[in-house]
């Protein structure tokens, strides 16, 4: 329980950190490109919405930053985040809200996918290193190194363009109406197929690496050879003994790099056009949208910080050790 | 783990003097001196490495023509005159690459440097100092470390107008430094307990003393594989940012020209010249570190380096090296391997012993 | 040259044999620069018997015990020699170094269980005690779950630990208990050979004292055969009905522990029980041995002893001596030793003062 607790005080506080840091941000750079893009707006804003973004970057010099710290919280807590200049005059709690399950979707689905798989295969590859298996690990290292986004583009190029199989971009059939229809659903899984694919490969690599090498580490433990010793059917002895606890720093490893994670994720979004978080953040640069990239990455870190904890328990739940002491 | 089982302090005793030299005949010494360039791995990500800092000094001395050139020859495929082709605003891509190399080189390295450095003054004061100093300073590389970095460096590079290399290594180093420090901290307090540092504590060394000169030396492997992490994330930032246009588009790099590749439609042209070699340029380098840290690792890890060290020896005579099941080899019958017979089968004789020895 | 062949040994038991290692080779590593980790080693282990395997550390002797159950771990490998197991209940049994992988998992725990050292990392600690100790049982027999169970709990409470302790994990039980834990696990089958690996090193004193009274009471109940090694020479003196001495991979001396103790024969054996204080009887003067264990990879010439030794002469770095009869030949029938000082063809003939000590008989 004690655990729990001390991991759950963790990641509040990381919350914390993360939006203040948000706060500071702007207020720690030079304000003129976002203080002339609300100038443009200047007419088509309303007051309040004026205020959020004074608050958002710092811009009003009257108030005192502990009073704009004080309001941005408020904000953030009514779902303030200012409103978008890409798509204005629509909050970008709205964009954001939109955007949110299509990455969610991918990014969970894909992610997941990849961790799963990877770390099946580093098991058979680290229990039977020395064998040809070990060919393959030059591969793997060399995926490890490709960037997302241009694995993206290698994809569309030859699976979207040269042989046309699935669509170069977007989330679902324009033609269809997004809601819980099979047109829909069926439309969504069949555009999501290339970028999921896509975040798989590249992802892969690197569980099946650092799963390898634990593999081999933890096969020289005592256990190992006691379950041998005490002659446990070969399954037995791979997966209840070394595969069961080489898993253990690979999951703890992942809770810590889902923001890493994630962050490669948002970029294939980008070569996709696939209607997440990351292509609104795309979006965002090329307008000079600050209250959409502010916004963007609250909710991907919140996002982030919010699995890592589900990481961090199923943690917990497979190491008994973590369970009964702090 | 090396005091538990006989056998396997045996084993890593043993191999520790059989690897890197410590032996008695030449070949043994020689193999010393070249330390990390023995393994494989590491020799040939070091020669990847040192072909494309090469071409960082010397790219834009070398490049045949102007990167920013406009000519009528729009998307020329490769050819004798171009070798990697054109862009659709005839420009010639391999004076891109070689133009953009040094700005990716020079960010990557930079940045590597500086989160190596925070990492360390980090990671070894929380580990050295421990208690609440610890804590706290733990506590902040596990926020930096689960913060997404890059949704961050965005925000940053959008909010500086003109972001050029320097501000673009600083915040690539503000955000990558955490995994390095969580990696020195545990190791650092696994140092602090070990004899020879309680010992000159004991003696009453000074602290700065006894970090720099008995914990510092014992870290550089782990300072090293950190910094060639950090580098790999650096330059794979660096590219992106290039890439989605929050930096510069006009400085090259081999991000730049993936953008302009991407918004000028090059995979519909089916340009692949375009998109095509700069993947493959910084896949190269990344493949690179990364093969160098894995030479690093095997080199650390006993463990590690026994599985590939005698991989080719094992596949040659047959031998499943694996837990539980002890190989029994009983020799094969080429030549080597009959010497290797009478070795064993006449132990006992003074003259094999001397050849065994 | 005068060397006497490694021939077939002579045992040093009189009971029947139920493991016989014969002209066991270890190395570490693969090439040619492989370390000898063990040379031609003969040991036999009778039945009911307690054999104590003892030396310095890293002299082989762990490296013995794995190899004749080819637990070895990388990059250990055999590279020549049998293990013959051969029941003493309805005489089944074979080559261990023969096995199939699905034979040698059958004979496993059923026939040799091992306590392994540090048992620390010997339990793994993600499982209960209670699932570990019945995994062993469902391997190799078929029984209902509560039958386990309930087998489980017998075995907790035969080593004195309270059969509630079956669902708690490693972490939660002191050293010692987590020790018994092994025990118990490894007589879950009761098993004809009983390993032991240095059970008691990682205890306090008292603890050790328990847990050896608590083996021997375990044996006598239910009578398998005990290969017991330590470094601690004082405890198998005590405890062991034979014990065999280990110097750089090969048994320098074979024989009852009563004969180790009051009529050593070879040097080094002399030497080591100089390193303890006598349990009984007059005390002698500490000496131990002067320098440090040989190392695997550059060993002496000849006889692997001789610069550590007192009595070599010159012959001693030439020649390796054999395991064979002591100098008094026949009248020590079920002893033997590796030294030259005991080789009428090349030794003085006379053994010196410590090492003469007549044979009862």
């Amino acid at each position: 329980m004690k655990y729990f607790l001390r991991r759950v005080a963790f990641y509040l506080f990381t919350a914390w950190a993360a939006i203040t840091l948000n706060f500071f941000i702007p207020r720690m750079l030079p304000g003129d490109p976002v203080h002339s893009l609300i100038n443009k707006f200047q007419g088509r804003l309303s007051t309040d919405a004026i205020k959020s973004l004074y608050v958002l970057f710092g811009l009003d010099k009257h108030t005192t930053i502990w009073q704009d710290y004080i309001t941005y919280w408020q904000n953030l807590l009514h779902g303030d985040l200012g409103i978008s200049f890409t798509y204005f005059p629509t909050p970008v709690s709205e964009i954001l809200a939109q955007a949110l399950p299509w990455t969610l979707a991918l990014v969970g689905f894909s992610t997941i996918i990849g961790f799963v798989l990877g770390t099946l295969a580093g098991i058979g590859l680290g229990w039977r290193r020395g064998t040809w298996a070990d060919n393959l690990l030059p591969i793997a290292n060399f995926f490890s190194a490709i960037p997302y986004f241009w694995l993206g583009l290698i994809a569309i190029s030859a699976l979207a363009v040269t042989v046309q199989v699935f669509p170069a971009s977007g989330g679902y059939d324009p033609a269809t109406v997004p809601g819980w229809s099979w047109e829909f659903i069926s439309g969504a899984i069949y555009h999501g197929t290339l970028p999921a694919l896509t975040i798989i490969i590249s992802s892969i690599s690197g569980w099946i690496l650092g799963m390898r090498n634990m593999m081999v580490t933890v096969s020289s433990e005592d256990y190992v050879t006691v379950a041998q010793a005490k002659g446990l059917p070969e399954r037995k002895v791979m997966f209840g003994y070394a595969a069961r606890n080489a898993v253990l720093p690979s999951i703890s490893g992942f809770a810590l790099s889902l923001g890493f994670i994630v962050g490669g994720t948002l970029v294939a979004e980008m070569v996709f056009s696939y209607p997440g978080i990351g292509y609104m953040l795309f979006q965002a640069i090329g307008s000079k949208d600050y209250p959409l990239m502010q916004g963007a990455f609250l909710v991907v870190t919140i996002s982030v910080l919010v699995a890592s904890m589900i990481a961090d328990f199923v943690y917990a739940f497979l190491d008994p050790r973590t369970r009964v002491e702090g | 783990m090396s005091v538990q089982a006989d056998p396997i302090a045996l084993t890593d005793a043993a191999s520790a003097t059989v690897q890197p030299g410590g032996g008695s005949t030449g070949v043994r010494r020689k193999r010393r001196s070249l330390g990390l360039l023995r393994n494989r791995k590491a020799l040939i990500g070091l020669i990847i490495l040192a072909v494309f800092l090469v071409l960082a000094v010397i790219g834009p001395w070398i490049a045949p023509y102007d990167p920013n050139a406009v000519t009528r020859l729009s998307l020329e495929p490769p050819s004798a005159a171009h070798w990697l082709g054109t862009t659709n605003t005839g420009q010639d891509i391999l004076s891109q690459l070689l133009v953009g190399t040094r700005g990716v080189m020079v960010v990557g390295l930079l940045a590597g440097i500086l989160a190596t450095f925070i990492s360390v003054v980090v990671g070894v004061t929380a580990g050295f100092v421990g208690g609440l100093g610890d804590e706290l300073l733990s506590l902040l590389s596990n926020v930096f470390l689960i913060i997404p970095a890059l949704p961050l460096i965005i925000i940053v590079a959008a909010l500086v107008p003109s972001a050029g290399g320097l501000t673009i290594a600083l915040i690539i180093a503000a955000t990558g430094w955490a995994w390095g420090s969580r990696v020195l901290r545990a190791q650092t307090l696994s140092l602090r307990k070990r004899d020879f540092v309680e010992a000159a504590r004991a003696n009453g060394e000074p602290m700065w003393r006894i970090i720099f000169f008995e914990i510092m030396p014992n870290l550089t492997a782990i300072i090293a594989s950190g910094f060639i992490g950090t580098a790999i994330f650096a330059i794979l930032s660096e590219v992106t940012l290039a890439f989605i246009g929050v930096t510069s588009i006009s400085a090259w790099n081999w991000g730049t020209v993936l953008f302009w590749a991407q918004s000028s439609q090059a995979l519909v042209l089916g340009a692949w010249w375009w998109f095509v070699p700069a993947g493959l340029c910084i896949a190269a380098v990344g493949t690179a570190l990364t093969l160098i840290n894995f030479g690093i690792d095997e080199f650390v890890n006993p463990r590690l380096r026994n599985t590939a060290a005698s991989a080719g020896i094992l596949r040659k005579k047959r031998i499943r090296a694996r837990i539980g099941f002890t190989p029994v080899y009983r020799g094969a019958p080429s030549a080597a391997e009959t010497r290797d017979a009478l070795t064993t089968a006449d132990a006992l004789t003074p003259t094999d012993q001397e050849v065994g020895a | 040259m005068t060397i006497t062949e490694p021939t077939i040994t002579r045992t040093a038991t009189t009971k029947k044999p139920v493991l016989e290692i014969r002209d066991l080779s270890v190395d570490y590593g693969y090439d040619d620069d492989a370390v000898h980790a063990l040379k031609n080693v003969n040991l036999t282990l009778g039945a009911g018997e307690i054999l104590g395997l003892a030396g310095e550390s890293g002299c082989g002797k762990s490296t013995l015990a794995y190899a004749a159950t080819r637990l070895l771990p990388p990059p250990g490998v055999i590279t020549g020699g049998e293990v013959l197991f051969t029941s003493s209940r309805d005489g089944h049994g074979g080559d261990l170094l023969r096995m199939s992988d699905r034979e040698l998992r059958a004979q496993r725990w059923r026939d040799t269980a091992i306590v392994f050292q540090g048992s620390m990392n010997s339990l793994n600690p993600v499982y209960k005690i209670g699932k570990q100790l019945m995994d062993g049982i469902r391997a190799h027999e078929k029984m209902p779950a509560h039958a386990m169970r309930a087998r489980a709990a017998d075995l907790l409470s035969m080593v004195g630990i309270s059969k509630d302790r079956l669902d708690s994990y490693p972490h939660q039980l002191s050293g010692g208990m987590r020790q018994r834990v092994m025990i118990a696990m490894a007589l879950a089958l009761e098993p004809e050979v009983v390993i032991m690996d240095e059970p008691t090193t990682a205890l306090d004193v008292v603890m050790q004292r328990q847990i050896v009274e608590q083996i021997m009471d375990l044996k006598r109940d239910l009578g398998f055969s005990v290969i017991f090694i330590t470094h601690d020479v004082s405890l198998l003196l005590e405890l062991a009905d034979r014990i065999a001495i280990m110097y750089a991979g090969n048994i320098v001396e074979d024989a009852a522990s009563s004969e180790v103790y009051h009529q050593p024969r070879h040097p080094y054996t002399a030497g080591l029980l100089h390193s303890f204080p006598p349990l009984h009887g007059p005390r002698r003067e500490l000496g131990g041995i002067p320098g440090s264990p040989p190392d695997l990879m550059a060993l002496p010439s000849g006889c692997n002893f001789h610069p550590r030794c007192p009595f070599a002469f010159d012959a001693c770095p030439k020649i390796d001596p054999a395991l064979g009869p002591t100098l008094y030949g026949d009248a020590e029938p079920h002893r033997s030793v590796a030294c030259l000082l005991h080789d009428p063809a090349v030794g003085p003939g006379r053994l010196p003062d410590e090492l003469a000590a007549r044979p009862a008989g």
